[in-house]
Parts: structure tokens; sequence; C-alpha cells
């Protein structure tokens, strides 16, 4: 699948495209298959999101979500070395998943 | 230390209103991020992974408690409760919000800071060696000549839009702490052989892709004409620098294109031309600034004597400290290197806490050294004890200045957008394995530097042992390199061969330092034993 993340313009918060809003959690992402740079283009004009892009993604067997490539699973999380500023701070296993 | 006079505050002032005009109008949508990314980035401000990041300048890496204090009242109120102390000899911030940033510059310009010329293809934050001032072996504090050099090239109007970013370091002793044959342009102080005071420029040096150890371009300057042949220099690499390739951009590159004798021929008619023009600016103004370094008001006749008989701190001292010019005191190093820590960060209440240490024990005054360390340089040996037992007590205590416990490691995937690779939990594991063996007082002096991608933030091209994150098909991999150091005998790494995962990579560096303990001789360094039995005995333990 292929879905839509960017920062957030005034935060910079890590957001995906839930097809209506953005989100900062990636199970929330919704497939925008080749819709990418029309919602995109959008998006950026309605000033509600910073410089998104589309990345591949494949839904896994729990109903979540996992980028394709490493470094949008660490955006998706949070720093590896920081578990505490992640968005699973009490999940000691939550970096496992970006590897 | 160096106080802004009005020209300087109006000049912070002025650039901070702006920003905060520019900011506005991009959250309004009357700026799109193609038009506002080049004015944040003037400002310091990034776009990373999780959220904007912010570098702030830390000219020539010297602070005052007032200053430390601000940075950490920053990291409390605007950011996540800690800093991350850079290479640069700078500090970052990676949870900044947009709508945030202009006031943050607003509260640095109270205490005489800014995020000018961090970034983008300007004249960057001044480096120099982080004992200036301190150092038994300097022939004149070196930070009156950096800090010309920051009035010259702050906002200096010729060289904003250079071909690629450029970084200038200066030192003043025997010797280099500051990695100096690894800049765009290395100025060593020297005096020559009628007394006189000079400047040996090294141009044409740097990590990046293509590292390179920068040749002596001139070896003596006389020091009145120390910005007009630093303007020559930049002016022919403004005018020839490949704009049209960003690889090929640095001076470094037209240096050695060019050839180091073409190159100076270049820059001697640009400097005779110049000369013609007098732009150098009046020796009272370098008379002025000196005025805010002369020496702190050290205690006359005060003790050499220090108490060794507790082992813990009697290790620190042995490791951390430096002898000072001045009878009675010592320098002080602070590792940010906890076993098991992120290499230079720091919360805001050990920020805090620095801060005051430095008020009641170092006159005020700290450095950032660009080993990711922070350093109290002018301490009583009277104090020494109990500012360790301070230092211990707040996770500030680490007795592992130099070793392979003290690894420079960039912010690498866990932060940064362009990294291929995770650097810290590489420098936590490798720091932690050392630790757990006990080897990492037996190997001595190692300098282990790690970056997460091919920029060399890290410096890993300069580590005794350094590392290289890459990216193999979407999979972190680390190559090694061994042999390379910044100081006087600047040398560049060479790597091992094929790359290991990250669970490899620790054991490969173990490997490393195996070979090592087998063949040195009395008192040689890993680099040492590196340089004389070479290459092939670490490759043949590696590989097989
Ligand atoms: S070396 Fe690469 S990964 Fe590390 S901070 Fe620099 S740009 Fe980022």
């Amino acid at each position: 699948m292929k879905i839509l993340t960017g920062n957030d313009l005034k935060t910079g918060a890590v957001t995906w495209w839930t097809g209506q809003d953005w989100s900062i959690h990636v199970e929330d992402a919704v497939d925008v298959g080749d819709e990418a740079d029309a919602i995109a283009a959008r998006e950026e004009g309605a000033r509600r999101v910073n410089s998104p892009y589309a990345i591949d993604a494949v839904r896994e067997d729990n109903g979540g979500i996992r980028p394709a490539h490493i470094k949008d699973r660490i955006r998706a999380l949070g720093p590896t070395v920081r578990p505490d500023l992640t968005l699973k701070p009490a999940d000691p296993e939550a970096g496992n998943w970006v590897i | 230390m160096y106080r802004y006079d009005q020209y300087d505050q109006d000049m912070v002032d002025a650039r901070v209103a702006e920003f905060r005009d520019q900011t506005q109008r991009r959250i309004e949508g009357k700026l799109t991020e193609d038009q506002f990314k080049p004015l944040r980035l003037q400002n310091g401000l990034y776009l990373q992974l999780h959220a904007y990041m912010l570098r702030v300048a830390v000219p020539y890496g010297t602070l005052s408690s007032a200053q430390m204090h601000m940075l950490a009242d920053i990291a409390d109120k605007y950011d996540r409760g800690y800093g991350h102390f850079t290479t640069r000899q700078n500090i970052q911030y990676n949870w900044i919000k947009l709508e945030d940033a202009p006031q943050i510059l607003a509260d640095l310009a109270t205490v005489e800071m800014h995020a000018i010329q961090t970034s983008g293809n300007c004249i960057r934050n001044i480096s120099s060696d982080q004992f200036a001032g301190a150092a038994a072996d300097e022939i004149v504090d070196p930070r009156p000549y950096a800090e010309l050099l920051r009035q010259w090239s702050s906002f200096h109007p010729e060289f904003l839009a250079l071909p690629r970013k450029f970084k200038i370091c200066v030192i003043a002793s025997e010797t280099d702490r500051a990695a100096m044959k690894l800049h765009d342009i290395g100025i060593r102080i020297v005096r020559n052989d009628q007394g006189e005071l000079g400047a040996a420029f090294y141009v044409g040096g740097g990590m990046g892709r293509t590292p390179m150890i920068a040749p002596l371009l001139r070896e003596f300057v006389p020091l009145d004409q120390l910005i007009t042949y630093s303007e020559a220099c930049l002016r022919v690499y403004n005018r020839y620098g490949r704009r049209d390739n960003k690889y090929k951009a640095r001076i470094k590159i037209l240096v050695h294109e060019l050839g180091k004798d073409e190159y100076a021929r270049q820059v001697e008619e640009e400097f005779a031309h110049l000369q013609t023009l007098g732009i150098e600016p009046p020796i009272a103004e370098l008379e002025r600034i000196k005025t805010y370094f002369t020496d702190p008001a050290f205690q006359a006749g005060a003790s050499d004597d220090l108490d060794l008989s507790d082992p813990d701190f009697a290790l620190w001292v042995e490791r951390n400290c430096l002898a000072h010019k001045q009878s009675g005191y010592i320098v002080a190093n602070i590792s940010l290197k906890p076993v098991g820590g992120i290499p230079g960060d720091a919360s805001a209440a050990q920020i805090h806490l620095m801060a005051d240490l430095a008020k009641e024990y170092s006159f005020d005054e700290l450095r950032v050294t660009h080993a990711q360390n922070i350093v109290l340089p002018h301490v009583r040996k009277a104090d020494l004890y109990t500012l360790w037992q301070k230092l211990d007590e707040a996770g500030l205590g680490a007795a592992n200045l130099d070793t392979i416990e003290d690894i420079i490691a960039c912010p690498g995937l866990d932060y940064c957008s362009l990294a291929n690779a995770r650097s810290i939990p590489v420098a936590q594991k490798i720091a932690t394995r050392f630790a757990e063996t006990g080897k990492s007082g037996t190997l001595g002096e190692l300098k282990l530097k790690i970056s997460g991608c091919i920029n060399a933030c890290g410096h890993h091209h300069a580590g005794h042992i350094g590392i290289l994150g890459v990216d193999r098909k979407g999979v972190e991999n680390y190559q090694l390199l061994l042999g390379g150091c910044e100081g006087d005998d600047t040398s560049l790494g060479q790597i091992t061969g094929p790359g290991f995962d990250e669970d490899g990579i620790v054991g490969a560096v173990e490997t490393a330092t195996d070979v090592y303990l087998a063949n040195r001789k009395d008192g040689e360094r890993f680099l040492d034993t590196y340089r004389r039995i070479g290459m092939a005995p670490f490759k043949e333990a590696l590989y097989g």
C-alpha cells in the first residue's frame, strides 16, 4: 500500500494521512493509491502539513501498518534510543519494531 | 568572555524581529515552504525526522553560566528537557515547534546568543581549542582572533551564498585539539623567528564524502592581515568553487583540483589586490576584543596539592583533567559519555548544574568540545574534589575522557533526516561492552567516532577507530575504519573491508582492539600500533 506522511506545519510532529485528516499514529494511515500527489498538494496548500511524501507500507497481521523503510518506521515510533519520548513509552520492546 | 556591543545586539535583535515576521507569514500561508525553507535554515531551524531541530551557535565553544542556564531553560520550556552538544561545539534541540522558534531566538538574544549561520552555504560558527586561555602550551589565547573572524564573517554580504558551507577553526597551541586540519580553513597562531605573532593558514581540509587533510598554504600571515588574507582565500573559492555539483563544491575539491600551488598563487594575487583596498579592521578593534579575554583573577599562590586518596577521584583526575597554565589551577573535563548514555546529550537539570558549578568553581566559564563534552577551564585544585563529588552525584562524573567509552556519535537515524543508519545505539553497545569487560582502561587512549552517513558529522574518518553507517538495501550496515587521527599528525582512517550488522560491528571493534593488545609495545596507543603493524593483521583477524 501507499501511505502519505509529512510533518505538522506548526509543531513539526510526524503525521500520517487518514483519509480526512492527519494523525500522529501510523496505524491510522490509509492507502492513498495514486492520489498521493493530489492530496499532498491540497493539504500543503491548506497549511495542514509540511513537505508531505508518499511511501510504501504493508499492513501487518495485527492490523498495524509497517512503513517499508526503516527511516519511516523510526519516524512512526520516535527515537529508538529514547523510548520515553516515543509514542509507546510503556513498551520497552517497541524499538525492535523498527529493525 | 566577549560581550556584545550595541552593534552586535542590534544586529541580532533585528534578525529576531525579521524571523518572527517570516515565521508568521509562513504560518498564515503568505510564504510557501520553498520560500520559507532558506529563511528558517539561515536561522538554524531544520526539519528533522520527528520535529523541527534548532541548532544554536556557541562561538568558539565558549559559554558563560548565564548562557548555559538559558540553554537549559530552552530545553525545559520549548523542548523535551534536554539538549545535544555537537561536534561543531554547538547545541541542538530536537523537538522544536515552528511557532516557538522566534521566541526561542528572542530568549537567546537576551544572553547574546543566536542561531544565525548555523546552516546554509555560509561561514559557520568559528571553532577553537576548548582549552583556549587555560592550556599550558598555547602561545596566546586564540579566541580574540576567532571573535574577530566571527564578526567579519557574520552577515558578510559576499559570503552568504558560497558554493557550500564553510568551516573555520583557530588554535594557538603546539598541540592541535580542535581537528584544525580537517576544516575548510584551519588557522594556527604562531610566532616567527623575530618573535612576531602571525597565522599559519591550512586550507582545503574537511571530512564528508571526500575527506582531505588541509595543506599548509602559507606559513606566516601577519596578524594585522588576518582578515584580508582570509577574505582572499574565500574570494578565490567563491569565484571558482564548483556550484554545478554539490558533492564537489567544498573548497577542498577546488584546492585539490587546482593544486595547492595554483590555488595559493591565486590567493596571493587576490591578497595583493585586497591590501590596496584597506579592508582590515583597525588594530584598535582587535585590542578592544582582547580586553574581554584577559585572564580571570587567579588566586596568587594557590596550592598545587591534590589529595588523591579516593581512588575514583584519582582516576577521574588522571583521565579527565589537564595541566593549567596557572599554578594551583587545573582544567576539568566533564564527560557527557556515561556508559550506555547518549553521547553529547545533557538534561536541563545537568545543564543548569554545570552552569552553577562554572559560576562557583570556574570563573563563570564553560566550554563545549568537538568531542561533545563540557570543560570547566579554570578550577582551583583546592576545589577539585568537591567539584567532582557534585558532578558524580548528578551522573556527570564519568572518568573516561579519550577512552573507548568517550565515543563521538552523530544523532544518526534516530533523529537525522539524512542518515542511513543509527549511530547512538552502536555507541551505547560498544561503550557498554568495553565497560563490562573492564577493557576500557587497559586500552588507554582510543578515539572511536561514529557517523550515521557519509556527511561525517561524527568525524569517523578521524577516529583511531571509525564507524560509518550505510544503508544496505534498507538494512543498517556499518563500515569499520582504522587509523584516523585528528591531531598534529592528522591521518584519515582506512576501511577494513565489508561492513557489519549492528551486533557484528561491536564484535568487530572488540576484535580490532584484541589485535592491538596482542601486538602493542610499551607505551603504544592503538593508533601507534596500527601505524606500525599496518592494516593486514587487523584484516586477518576480522575476515580470516
Ligand atoms: S553524519 Fe549524517 S546521519 Fe550523522 S548527523 Fe550528519 S548528516 Fe546526520
